[in-house]
């Protein structure tokens, strides 16, 4: 079952960068955009990236890495293949994303913003993915998974360890 | 051969529960059994309990099938589905004679789930851009006026009455202005302005081009957050349908006026649903609160007279343009006109979307509407306005919701987000959330906020842990009152009312240590 995994290798060269910095630059507040869609293609915003990104936008690096580590959503460091997010927010507590939240945990063996050991999946916490009628709710890269229960998450979980077998 | 048209709403929460293989179990039943069949993937009707609710067309006029789980459809076809027929256990009759549906005054939400919210011909049939229309052929002030009479106020959470940002924005001499939608989105137990984009994205576009009319701003920008993947990709093609149709860019519906629309993504924070914080991130910066004044209308994106307003207030822009701001302000009670859009959270039975006029008691709407609560333990608090809003013990449920009247017992009507909790809840885990989700989203710029959220999380742990649990209560109080008073934005501002709220009517949950193993 595909998971709408956007995830690369996380290679990339400074000139692609720069054809991606390029793309949107005109943009009026364009750091954003650029950031997005550096991370988009490349899984991460390379550390090695910020400088060519802070020349071409008009920056100081350091802006550039406080706008970066300003927003959760961004990252420095290339994910596991699959980056699972839980909800941790109120209507998802009501419904026992507490409970939840321990057993993924336990399951994949890691704690938030940890990457499993076979580098298979990364695990953010999230603040509401506006499925608040349904919880407990769970974001796969860019799937939302509903009326999540433990059961349901551990085969989303073997799921997603399995495909890595299956080569294109 | 005879077509059968079966609707599979493909919104986000329909999507969670598996809408995308109910469609090709049914699409493949339909070739085994040589049927024709045609799949309109429409929006949701707002009943999320529901979904994904399958509805199929007959003679009688649309019936419904929910919840289906891919599993169902094979029995679903046997018991006669593609038929129309009732006899399964999911068959729910005629969807627009379910009671919760039938039960709401649907102005804003009038289309979600009935149409495909990308078909263009969709929105039109069902007087789409009537209220674009309209407008194009009155002056700015005429459309200002005409949202006056609506009594309109923003639905983003401070419901600052619209019409008085828009004349501001419009008085404001000539040149570069802007229409800024927040559509950020962040109060758990919200989803109205989702299911607007997902849904019946057009009428988000209209209204903003309504807006733009009316203060003479050329260029909008929606600020959706990044946890919306799917409303940011409908939201984009209607975006881009609605341009190449005419309805958007230069000389739209070539009445020689032009207005240009782009989504920009945040990147998951909190605070940048804070129209400054929103303006900051738009430029391209770190979200950090800017000092009012100057006003955004004054001085908002790039230094230029900026609208800002949360989706659904845009959203209700058509309707009153359309049928007269008067038929908008029929609606409601006292200072809050029009009708609201309350969503069934949390540990609820049935959940969903209800857009009613102000007035309904927070009881009617959790017992008639919700249904109680899905674990069916009695309901023990009540969230309402997202993560800075108080939780109300059941001696308040029972007050008309409406933004005075809250506001005067301490609550907060905010985004409309309705968070059930049933009496399995800790609420000393509630507070202790509280002030540790101001502490991951706080923006940082001033210290009550950033320290006083950490400080918070410390002292109940201490509470909780039996520490001198006498005197830090009191710190606690302290700390609180330090926050409302000392912060720059609701955000440090709020976050103490949760949390005021447990100490004040749930207290023995703050004080009892916390179960083994909890957090
Ligand atoms: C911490 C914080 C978060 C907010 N989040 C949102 C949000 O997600 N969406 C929204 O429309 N307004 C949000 N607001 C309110 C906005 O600052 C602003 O009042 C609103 O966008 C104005 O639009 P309206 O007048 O149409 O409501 C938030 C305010 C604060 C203090
Ligand atoms: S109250 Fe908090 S979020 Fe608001 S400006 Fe201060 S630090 Fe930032
Ligand atoms: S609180 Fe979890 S999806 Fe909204
Ligand atoms: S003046 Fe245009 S709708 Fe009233």
């Amino acid at each position: 079952m595909p998971h709408a995994s956007p995830q690369t290798d996380g290679a990339w060269t400074p000139a692609q960068i720069q054809d991606v910095i390029d793309a949107h630059k005109s943009m009026p507040g364009a750091m954003l955009p650029t950031l997005h869609a550096i991370q988009d293609r490349f899984g991460h915003i390379p550390e090695a990236a910020i400088p060519i990104i802070a020349e071409s936008l008009r920056h100081t690096r350091a802006d550039v890495h406080g706008i970066i580590s300003f927003y959760h959503h961004f990252r420095t460091q290339l994910p596991g293949r699959s980056v699972v997010q839980v909800c941790r927010a109120e209507a998802c507590q009501a419904r026992g994303c507490r409970q939840l939240e321990s057993h993924v945990k336990a399951v994949l063996g890691v704690d938030y913003h940890h990457t499993t050991s076979d580098g298979e999946i990364t695990l953010e916490p999230v603040y509401c993915l506006g499925n608040c009628a349904c919880g407990p709710t769970i974001r796969v890269n860019d799937e939302i998974h509903g009326r999540m229960t433990a059961a349901k998450f551990d085969r989303l979980a073997e799921e997603l360890t399995a495909t890595v077998v299956e080569v294109r | 051969m005879m077509t059968t048209t079966v609707y599979v709403p493909r919104d986000t929460t329909a999507l969670s529960l598996g809408a995308d293989a109910v469609a090709s179990r049914l699409e493949r039943a339909a070739r085994q059994r040589s049927l024709d069949l045609r799949i309109v993937r429409n929006g949701s009707r707002g009943l999320s309990w529901l979904e994904p609710l399958v509805e199929v067309e007959t003679t009688k006029g649309r019936v419904a099938y929910g919840p289906v789980e891919p599993e169902d459809v094979e029995a679903l076809i046997e018991a006669g589905l593609f038929e129309g027929r009732q006899d399964h256990p999911l068959a729910l009759g005629l969807t627009e004679e379910i009671p919760y549906l039938r039960n709401q005054q649907r102005l804003t939400f009038s289309r979600i789930g009935v149409t495909d919210p990308l078909s263009l011909e969709d929105y039109t049939t069902l007087r789409g851009f009537e209220g674009l229309k309209k407008a194009l052929a009155c002056d700015a002030q005429g459309i200002v006026d005409e949202v006056k009479s609506s009594g309109l106020r923003g639905r983003g959470g401070a419901a600052f009455p619209t019409a008085i940002k828009w004349q501001t924005v419009h008085d404001q001499p000539e040149g570069q202005k802007y229409i800024v939608c927040n559509a950020d989105e962040g109060d758990s137990g919200t989803f109205a302005d989702r299911l607007i984009m997902e849904c019946d994205p057009y009428l988000l576009i209209e209204g903003m081009a309504i807006a733009g009319l009316a203060v003479g701003a050329t260029q909008g920008y929606v600020y959706l957050r990044s946890e919306y993947p799917n409303a940011h990709a409908i939201f984009g093609e209607a975006i881009s349908r609605a341009r190449t149709a005419g309805y958007l860019g230069d000389d739209m519906l070539a009445s020689g006026k032009d207005f240009h629309l782009e989504v920009r993504l945040g990147a998951g924070a909190y605070i940048c649903g804070e129209e400054t914080s929103l303006l900051e991130s738009l430029e391209g910066k770190r979200g950090l609160v800017r000092a009012k004044p100057p006003l955004p209308a004054i001085e908002g994106l790039f230094g230029r007279p900026t609208v800002v307003n949360n989706v659904l207030s845009l959203a209700a822009i058509p309707y009153i343009l359309d049928h007269g701001g008067q038929a908008y302000a029929d609606y409601g009670m006292g200072k809050s006109r029009g009708t609201l859009a309350l969503q069934l959270a949390g540990n609820v039975a049935r959940g969903g979307l209800v857009e009613l006029a102000f007035g309904v008691t927070l009881r009617e709407l959790m017992e008639n509407f919700g249904g109680g609560t899905q674990s069916g333990r009695p309901l023990k608090a009540v969230q309402v306005g997202g993560p800075l809003g108080a939780y109300l013990p059941e001696s308040q449920w029972d007050s008309p919701i409406d933004y005075e009247g809250f506001a005067a017992f301490g609550g907060v009507v905010g985004h409309g987000g309705v968070v059930m909790f049933d009496d399995s809840v800790d609420m000393g885990d509630q507070a202790r959330f509280a002030m540790e989700f101001c502490s991951v989203e706080s923006c940082g710029k001033c210290t009550p906020c950033r320290i006083g959220a950490v400080r918070g999380v410390e002292v109940i742990d201490r509470i909780r842990a039996g520490e001198r649990a006498e005197e830090n209560l009191v710190l606690l109080a302290d700390l609180c009152d330090t926050m409302v008073d000392g912060s720059l934005c609701a955000m440090g501002g709020m976050t103490p009312f949760p949390v005021q709220s447990v100490m004040k009517h749930f207290p023995d949950d703050l004080i009892r240590p916390r179960a083994e193993g909890g957090r």
